[in-house]
């Protein structure tokens, strides 16, 4: 019963007021951005990382936390009633939710995308707070060796697992290791890629180069493909839920949560397998597989219901390890390090109270969501209607005033252009943003590892290989870097969600800025 | 080339009053009607583009209004009011029809307002149609 009571203690701490109000903004920007398609909860959570200055951890953690679930609820009225996904998780949803909208029935792809997310955030979220305290048990004896393992497979797992091609996901995982190096070398004391400015060897700023990736690459790769031409919104007032509805809607729910759990809180990079497998699952085990591609609701239930969960799931290695597996969890664990706080297996212990608020929160986030999603579709939507050029050029001057405020060094904002161009030309490459995030975040902690190692076995690289733990981890990385190569040369290419998007006769007008799909992908979970 | 009618069209009660005037204005005049429904499109929803079942209808209204028409819908990232002054020194329109809308000061002070533009712009006489009241 220890979980469930410090879960209660962490209900009593979030349901004060401020706590609330903050969760209730928190939910209704993280709508907001899972509404438009090209900004999401990373982008999002990485502009208002300057505000750790100012607030309270708790309250800008509940903040953060409802951001990142009410970006898995925005993302499904965009893939359902315009059929371009605001968030590369909800893809699958627009497979079956647009068609539903087109046949008359938008508001119970709606209700279902939302009732299935309540219910496995909610259950997710459940198991987190009762998985997290055994897998901190487990973890407390790693060392920093077998730590060091961890973060390699995360980086392995994230640079092949997401992005188009394992090459340019690695290649992006370089740079953001790069970035990570920049300033001063905490065990020597030696200036490292300073390049001789003084400012740089206190390293770069990790809000800068999150904000610049994320943000002005993307404002850049905006502007320079600004696309004319808009898309119809399909109604959605007509037609709740039925009985049938909620009948064939319930297991797929469950289904979706449990594959999306597990899936989420392994270093498999977020929600879009869990989604892709969601969606195959239910087009199997379906009924009715004549609906499927013409509107079946299981379709809308079972991937909706994963993308929350795994986004549930992606927290448990995160609060219990530091290791984040997402873009928007390496965004999290840099707002740890700005309080002086160290995610990891003593994170249960030292930050207990806030831990248990920011699980506490979410539960009332997921609540929330339900509550202001369903009514307001309609307000949501009209979010699409601001201009692009004014969208962009708001979020450009938060960029700008983020970074300036990090140090109030106008140096940081010519890195910010600088890592922009950068973000711009990934972006445009397709080369995954994600893998350079967490590469930055987290480099310098596994670093810190393996020199820790390397310290106590006096420079013997086999104090990597010494325990069973560090040893299946890193045969692990190793499988998942040659494994897909070797299955490749084997079968040919994997099918991608593209592919099954093109089966699926799934059109998209507006592609380049709209879908964020392959090349053009960002982890955005 | 017979004389021609520009209406600037939204999809809107004010749009449907400046529609009926053109019309009038076209039967009257026994000119074309040359239809603009204009977009900047530069957001991604834009309800004042007809299109679909809408754009349909707006055909089949118009092909039984007995009147030439041709129906513009340039989505250039232009202005309503450059697209509209385009238009009528292409077709050497001899009339604009455009509906209006009751705007606050403040409103008109923060977003312009496309109708004076249009006044100031276009090189032909204006008529400037109100919608039915209390109907935006």
């Amino acid at each position: 019963m220890g979980a469930l009571g410090d879960l209660a203690g962490g209900f009593a701490d979030a349901l004060t007021p401020l706590n609330l109000l903050f969760a209730l903004l928190g939910v209704l920007l993280g709508t907001a951005v899972g509404v438009l398609p090209g900004i999401g909860p990373a982008m999002t959570v990485a502009l208002l990382l300057p505000v750790t200055y100012v607030l309270e951890p708790t309250s800008a953690f509940i903040m953060f936390a409802g951001i990142y679930y009410g970006g898995m609820y925005g993302g499904s009225t965009t893939s359902i009633l315009l059929n371009t996904p605001g968030e590369s998780s909800s893809i699958m949803t627009a497979l079956e939710g647009n068609k539903m909208a087109k046949a008359g029935r938008g508001s119970a792809a709606l209700a279902t995308a939302a009732i299935g997310s309540f219910v496995a955030g909610t259950i997710a979220t459940v198991l987190l707070a009762l998985v997290a305290p055994t897998v901190v048990d487990l973890a407390i004896g790693i060392t920093a060796a077998d730590y060091f393992a961890l973060a390699v497979i995360a980086f392995v797992a994230v640079a092949t697992v997401l992005g188009s091609s394992p090459l340019r996901g690695l290649a992006s995982l370089c740079i953001g290791l790069y970035l990570g190096l920049v300033g001063t070398d905490v065990l020597t004391g030696q200036e490292r890629f300073a390049l001789g400015i003084p400012q740089l060897s206190d390293g770069i700023d990790v809000v800068v180069v999150a904000v610049a990736l994320f943000a002005v690459g993307e404002a850049l790769y905006v502007a320079s493909r600004l696309r004319r031409g808009s898309v119809q919104v399909l109604d959605a007032s007509a037609g709740w839920l039925t009985r049938q509805d909620m009948r064939r809607s319930w297991k797929p729910w469950l289904r979706g949560t449990a594959l999306g759990f597990p899936l989420g809180a392994l270093p498999a990079g977020g929600a879009e397998i869990p989604t892709f497998l969601s969606y195959a699952a239910e087009r199997k085990l379906t009924k009715h597989p004549e609906e499927f591609g013409k509107g079946a609701i299981e379709g809308v239930a079972g991937p909706e219901a994963a993308n929350n969960a795994s986004a549930a799931g992606v927290l448990v290695p995160l609060l219990t390890l530091g290791l984040p597996t997402s873009a928007t969890a390496a965004i999290l664990l840099a707002a740890f390090q700005g309080y002086g706080i160290q995610p990891g297996p003593t994170l249960l212990t030292t930050e207990g109270p806030l831990v248990w608020t920011l699980i506490a929160s979410l539960l009332i986030g997921n609540f929330m969501l339900l509550v202001i999603n369903l009514p307001l579709v309609g307000v949501w939507v009209k979010l699409l209607r601001i201009p692009r050029p004014y969208l962009y050029a708001g979020i450009l001057v938060f960029a700008s005033l983020g970074s300036f405020a990090v140090n109030a060094d106008p140096l940081d904002l010519v890195i910010l252009l600088v890592i922009g161009l950068l973000g711009f030309l990934m972006r445009r490459y397709g080369w995954p943003v994600a893998p350079a995030v967490i590469g930055l975040i987290l480099g310098p902690i596994a670093e810190t590892n393996l020199r820790r190692a390397l310290a106590i076995s006096d420079g013997d690289l086999g104090v990597l290989v010494d325990t069973w733990f560090s040893r299946i981890v890193l045969a692990l990385a190793l499988i998942a870097l040659v494994g897909p190569i070797v299955l490749r040369l084997v079968k040919g290419p994997r099918s991608t969600p593209e592919q099954l998007q093109a089966d699926g006769h799934l059109e998209h007008r507006d592609r380049d800025e709209a879908v964020p799909t392959g090349a053009d992908r960002e982890d955005r979970s | 080339m017979t004389a021609a009618v520009v209406v600037g069209y939204v999809p809107n009660p004010r749009g449907d009053a400046a529609l009926e005037h053109a019309l009038q204005e076209c039967r009257r005049r026994g000119a074309r009607l040359v239809v603009l429904n204009a977009s900047r499109g530069d957001a991604l929803v834009d309800e004042d583009v007809v299109r679909g079942a809408a754009l349909e209808q707006l055909e089949r209204q118009l092909g039984d209004s007995g009147v030439p028409f041709e129906l513009r819908q340039p989505v250039r990232g232009r202005d309503v009011a450059e697209e509209l002054a385009d238009v009528v020194s292409d077709t050497s329109a001899e009339l604009v029809v455009i509906g209006l809308r009751r705007r606050s000061a403040v409103g008109k002070l923060l977003m312009g307002s496309a109708a004076q533009r249009i006044l100031l712009d276009v090189d032909c006489p204006v008529l400037a149609v109100k919608g039915p009241p209390h109907a935006g």
